[in-house]
């Protein structure tokens, strides 16, 4: 086991992948900081949803290798490396024959957590992600979008993994109820500090919720750039993005939980 | 003499062929479950096994049931006792809707939630146990229920090779041009086929997942 530099929490070490002969991925070189939110920005099939699965290993490289807390990916045990990393995705992906309470519970559960343990978790939880407590004893079909969205984060959270993986979790939000789980991801993250690698083709969603924003393109990573330089950026790619979306962007910048 | 009083007067052979009859049936559906939902399981996570299974078990669904009993007949334990070999061929041709809704079922599960599920850690075995099997049960059962009402059908003509069931009475009333008497084997099928399609549909409904 090789040491990595201490802040790195995941490495990309010249990682590839491909499907049958369509590259997917080339020469993806990156590290994510402990503590910082790194956005994965770009557009459809540019790879980022690939670069993410990559790290909890619901796809294996191609050739070169991802580093999980310094240790290579290919020779971790699958399980374990991922029930220490919370997933949260777009659909949300709540378990429909599970109530609230199981579904945040069940990774403890299998961890084999005592029963006290687990439903003050989930208490904390939902308070955590800013759900009433009555919430715990409902079924998903029985939540609006935004609240089992803040269900899918708090499940995440369950176990306190140190990593959390986010594959454009408020994309199928209304624009108010984005903006209210965008703020509240802030305020979480100030507070847990978790290494998180966000997704997102959003360009506001990104200068507002990154630490660090990195533009993909075609498999490729074009460049990694703050919010503020990213405005100022005279890469094309930058700038195309910046352009396209407009006005007030600079505003999105500092936004923070405003 | 009425059908009916003809019926009250034969009841004790009546539930006797009833009960037989059930048993070959029980017995086929159990067989045709412990093979065919494994096999469906095994399917949907292994896609390309998925076309020989299915087409295999769409081939027995096409063999004419007398000429199934026939070709068994043969066969040397099987042959020795008319019931063993009722019971295959019913397991037999009980598979393909089983197996194909246990595929189904398991395929149309949201694969955002398998996704999830992989996501946070579980194993093979928890996904299944806990998530794809609870959320296809109402698609496997209905595929039992199909399996059943065609079971209690085909069982009649288990009579043919003398495995005993309803389908006794059916025999003897063709041969003896007597309705009475095959109306005697045929409402009993009926009532056991409507009666199991309503339990297993049942069944079926309240282990549906709303969502």
């Amino acid at each position: 086991m090789e040491s990595a530099p201490s802040s790195a929490v995941i490495e990309f070490l010249g990682v590839s992948y491909h499907v049958a002969s369509t590259q997917v991925l080339s020469g993806f070189d990156l590290q994510v900081r402990s503590g910082e939110t790194l956005v994965l920005l770009g557009r459809s099939g540019s790879g980022k949803t690939t670069s993410l699965k990559l790290v909890n290993r619901l796809l294996s490289p191609t050739s070169g290798e991802v580093r999980v807390r310094g240790v290579s990916n290919a020779d971790s045990d699958v399980i374990r490396l991922r029930r220490s990393i919370g997933y949260v995705i777009q659909d949300v992906g709540l378990f429909p024959h599970f109530t609230v309470e199981k579904n945040i519970g069940l990774v403890p559960r299998i961890q084999g957590w005592p029963e006290d343990r687990i439903s003050a978790r989930v208490r904390e939880l939902l308070q955590t992600v800013g759900l009433t407590a009555d919430t715990a004893s409902r079924y998903p079909h029985q939540l609006s979008g935004g609240q089992r969205q803040r269900v899918g984060v708090a499940r995440a959270l369950a176990a306190d993994p140190e990593i959390l993986l986010m594959d454009e979790p408020f994309g199928a939000l209304d624009p108010l109820t984005r903006d209210e789980l965008q703020r509240e991801f802030l305020l979480l993250q100030r507070r847990l500090r978790k290494t998180v690698v966000f997704v997102t083709h959003d360009l506001r969603e990104a200068l507002r919720l990154g630490t660090r924003i990195a533009l993909m393109e075609a498999g490729r990573l074009v460049t990694v750039l703050a919010p503020s330089e990213f405005l100022h950026s005279t890469d094309s790619l930058a700038s195309a993005y910046v352009r396209a979306f407009g006005e007030g962007l600079e505003s999105a910048a500092h936004r923070g939980t405003s | 003499m009425s059908i009916f009083r003809f019926m009250l007067q034969n009841r004790d052979q009546i539930l006797e062929l009833t009960l037989e009859h059930l048993r070959l049936v029980g017995f086929s559906t159990l067989f045709a479950m412990l093979i065919g939902i494994p096999l469906g399981i095994v399917i949907a996570h292994r896609p390309r096994f998925n076309k020989p299974v299915l087409a295999g078990a769409n081939i027995i669904q096409t063999i004419p049931s007398l000429a199934l009993f026939g070709f068994l007949l043969p066969v040397p334990w099987l042959g020795e006792r008319s019931d063993r070999l009722a019971i295959l061929a019913l397991t037999l041709y009980a598979l393909l809707p089983i197996i194909r809704n246990t595929f189904t079922g398991i395929r149309g599960v949201d694969p955002a939630v398998v996704e999830a599920g992989l996501g946070m850690g579980l194993t093979e075995s928890q996904l299944l146990f806990q998530v794809e099997l609870p959320l296809a049960v109402s698609v496997i059962l209905s595929g039992v229920r199909v399996a059943v009402v065609i079971s209690v059908g085909l069982a009649t003509i288990a009579a043919a090779i003398g495995a005993g069931g309803l389908g006794e009475f059916i025999f003897r009333g063709l041969a003896m041009v007597d309705d009475r008497v095959i109306l005697a084997g045929a409402i009993p099928a009926a009532i056991l086929a409507l009666t199991a399609d309503f339990g297993v549909g049942w069944l079926e409904r309240r282990l549906q997942v709303r969502r």
